[in-house]
């Protein structure tokens, strides 16, 4: 067990993945010669060599859907978004080739495929570099979604994500690349499709993904200082969307609040509140909070940024509403 | 058009890798290609038939008039090689060899069709036949066409690909991310622009700067080649040279082959944007069907009585696809939920049914 940043997890992740199969090459906007414009490529070059670590041209509808032919053919391409944000280019691709010939082909092909990048707001990029698109990608019915918040998380299921036969939006989030947690050596998997109970607690239920976990693990250290014993839960997967594990804390807890950086209308929090109040109606004793990011684009000064994000302050308003 | 012959003679300034010459075929085969685009064309009759009979739904978009672009150019292709195309691909399925039972059933809906009824008219698939696809969105092919060369590149397979779009599609992004992939990366791929003069019903002089659309191929220093389509022998010339180039050198190309449809853009096209008398003058002057059964009868490579018997068997084929997919079951509901998600996968089998 060693101590290590959430790049250089991810970075071990594509490397024994590439040592292990042949079949899986990098590709994306300076991952090779740069060595990754997040460095989470870096050194793959030099040990894989240019014919699986491919620079691209700024091209990400080519490049994409150029991954999904060679994913076709039994290849098994991880394809770099720089960022998320740039995806929108490559929709078309993502959305209706990827998400869409296994099925329209009547099951003919696997598209073992995983897009990957950064992607997330607070670090004052203003509006068109600050996505969280997990809830658009979630939208697609043959689309998998994963967006970690811990390294050892981004390690394990990076790998998954690279064995599954199935295209795969592994989204990380940008603010998280230089956090430093303790990742397992070797051989280390986790799987896919199933939440993580990151601090236990007995009141409030408190469900995050990615970086808003670590917004709502903040938040539940200060309620705990106010008496308030609060549940947080990493989803890590927003599609398969790991319900038994929600719905065994909202039994204990009978209150939720969920915190998720992506905008309120249909975000992946919308689905959530849905699932619980569908299934757990009886267990609940008050509405079910949401803290998203606000319905505004992201705005690039300091301050109006902070107040368009999911905060401390507010996951504790929320709590404290829900247990009044 | 001088730039497109001054790219296609790049090849044969490097004698070293000068290719095979197209192999000249025996009677039998140049009947063998008559044979098949006779029978695209009575597939595609009993298809327009069958749509207005409400048997077949949704979008169908006929092939009719452009038959010698597809079965010249996959006759020069070797059974491994890729095949993808755009939603006006009943032609490509047939010339590729697979059967019109499994187009016709998958028209009609049906579990027998080759994408078990789940892709209908414009997503055909036949991975065994190394047809992949059948795409709806233009130019979302072009890419995908890239990435199946990049694969052959990759695994050293010697094969190579060849991938059509229509007229309309040179004015999309993807065409032109994909053509520059191919190029930058030296894929061993040939874009094929199947030029029937109309994006849906826009002419190409009122949907596409520049003319011939062939010169596209010039910003990405790929070879930029052009045929006849009503031709069936100079469509096979001018790919074969496009095809070596690919297989000898890994090099892309584009190709534009100038051909005609007789039909709507689909079969909800009321036609307003061209005339009758066009569509006339098309069909008499340079119909692909016509143009090579004379040159066959000329050489002697085929009598009128021979030819009768084509078009028999052809129409007999054709009926037949029919009562296949008429007579074959629906799918099961149940299978609706089938071919998400690839089954050997290490996701946990329970996934929760979001939203029921």
């Amino acid at each position: 067990m060693a101590v290590c940043t959430m790049r250089e997890a991810l970075n071990q992740a594509l490397s024994e993945e590439m040592e292990r199969d042949e079949r899986v090459f990098l590709m994306g906007e300076e991952v090779a010669e740069y060595q990754g414009a997040y460095k989470v490529s870096s050194g793959l070059l030099q040990k894989f060599g240019p014919k699986r670590v491919v620079d691209t041209p700024i091209s990400e509808s080519g490049f994409a859907g150029l991954g999904v032919g060679a994913a076709m053919m039994g290849l098994r391409p991880v394809v770099e978004f720089m960022t998320w944000s740039f995806s929108m280019v490559a929709y078309d691709q993502i959305v209706n080739n990827a998400g869409a010939i296994r099925y329209m082909s009547g099951g003919q092909y696997s598209i073992p495929i995983v897009f990957r990048g950064s992607s997330g707001a607070g670090l004052q990029v203003g509006a068109t570099h600050s996505h969280t698109p997990e809830n658009w990608y979630a939208n697609v019915p043959a689309l998998t979604v994963i967006t970690p918040g811990f390294p050892d998380d981004a390690k394990g299921l990076l790998k998954s994500a690279i064995r599954s036969n199935n295209p795969v939006c592994f989204i990380e989030n940008e603010k998280l690349y230089g956090f430093k947690d303790e990742v397992p050596d070797g051989e280390w998997i986790v799987p896919i499709g199933q939440a993580r109970i990151r601090r236990e607690g007995n009141d409030v239920t408190l469900i995050a993904n990615s970086a808003s976990t670590h917004v709502a693990l903040g938040a539940a250290g200060k309620l705990a200082a106010n008496g308030i014993s609060a549940e947080v839960i990493d989803l890590r997967t927003i599609k398969p969307l790991d319900l038994p594990t929600i719905l065994a804390s909202v039994a204990k807890t009978n209150r939720v609040v969920i915190v998720e950086e992506n905008k309120p209308f249909a975000g992946w929090g919308a689905q959530v509140a849905y699932e619980i109040q569908h299934r757990s109606f009886d267990h609940l004793d008050a509405p079910i909070e949401r803290v998203t990011g606000l319905d505004v684009p992201q705005p690039y000064a300091r301050v109006l940024e902070q107040a368009v994000m999911p905060s401390e302050e507010r996951v504790i308003a929320a709590a404290e509403k829900s247990l009044a | 058009m001088a730039t497109a012959g001054a790219k296609k003679t790049r090849s044969k300034e490097k004698p070293g890798k000068s290719p095979a010459v197209l192999p000249i075929l025996t009677a039998t085969e140049r009947v063998d290609l008559l044979r098949k685009m006779v029978l695209i064309r009575r597939f595609e009759q009993k298809a327009a038939q069958a749509f207005m009979q409400a048997k077949i739904k949704g979008f169908c978009h006929l092939y009719i008039g452009q038959e010698a672009v597809a079965v010249g150019s996959i006759s020069t292709l070797h059974e491994g090689d890729a095949v993808i195309t755009a939603y006006r691909d009943h032609g490509h399925a047939l010339a590729r060899g697979m059967s019109a039972r499994e187009c016709m059933a998958e028209l009609f809906g049906k579990i027998t069709g080759c994408s078990r009824g789940k892709g209908g008219s414009m997503h055909f698939f036949s991975k065994e036949k190394h047809f992949h696809g059948g795409h709806g969105i233009v130019g979302g092919q072009t890419p995908l066409a890239a990435g199946i060369a990049f694969a052959q590149k990759y695994n050293q397979s010697g094969a190579v690909t060849v991938c059509y779009l229509g007229d309309g599609a040179v004015n999309q992004g993807a065409f032109h991310e994909a053509l520059n992939l191919a190029a930058l990366w030296k894929l061993p791929v040939i874009y094929v622009i199947e030029n029937n003069e109309y994006a849906m019903g826009t002419s190409q002089h009122r949907s596409s700067a520049g003319d011939p659309l062939v010169k596209r191929a010039d910003g990405y220093d790929m070879a930029g080649i052009t045929a006849h389509g009503a031709d069936v022998d100079d469509v096979r010339e001018k790919m074969w040279d496009a095809v070596q180039l690919a297989r000898t050198e890994s090099l892309p190309s584009l190709v534009e082959i100038k051909t005609y449809r007789y039909r709507g853009h689909s079969m909800s096209d009321p036609g307003h944007y061209r005339s009758k008398d066009e569509i006339e003058n098309r069909k008499k002057e340079a119909d692909p069907l016509a143009l090579y059964r004379e040159r066959l009868y000329k050489e002697k490579a085929l009598t009128e009585k021979q030819y009768e018997e084509i078009e028999r068997q052809c129409v007999a084929e054709a009926e037949d696809s029919v009562a296949f997919a008429e007579s074959s079951p629906e799918p099961e509901v149940n299978t609706v939920f089938e071919d998400i998600f690839a089954p050997e996968d290490q996701m946990p089998e329970f996934r929760p049914p979001i939203g029921s």
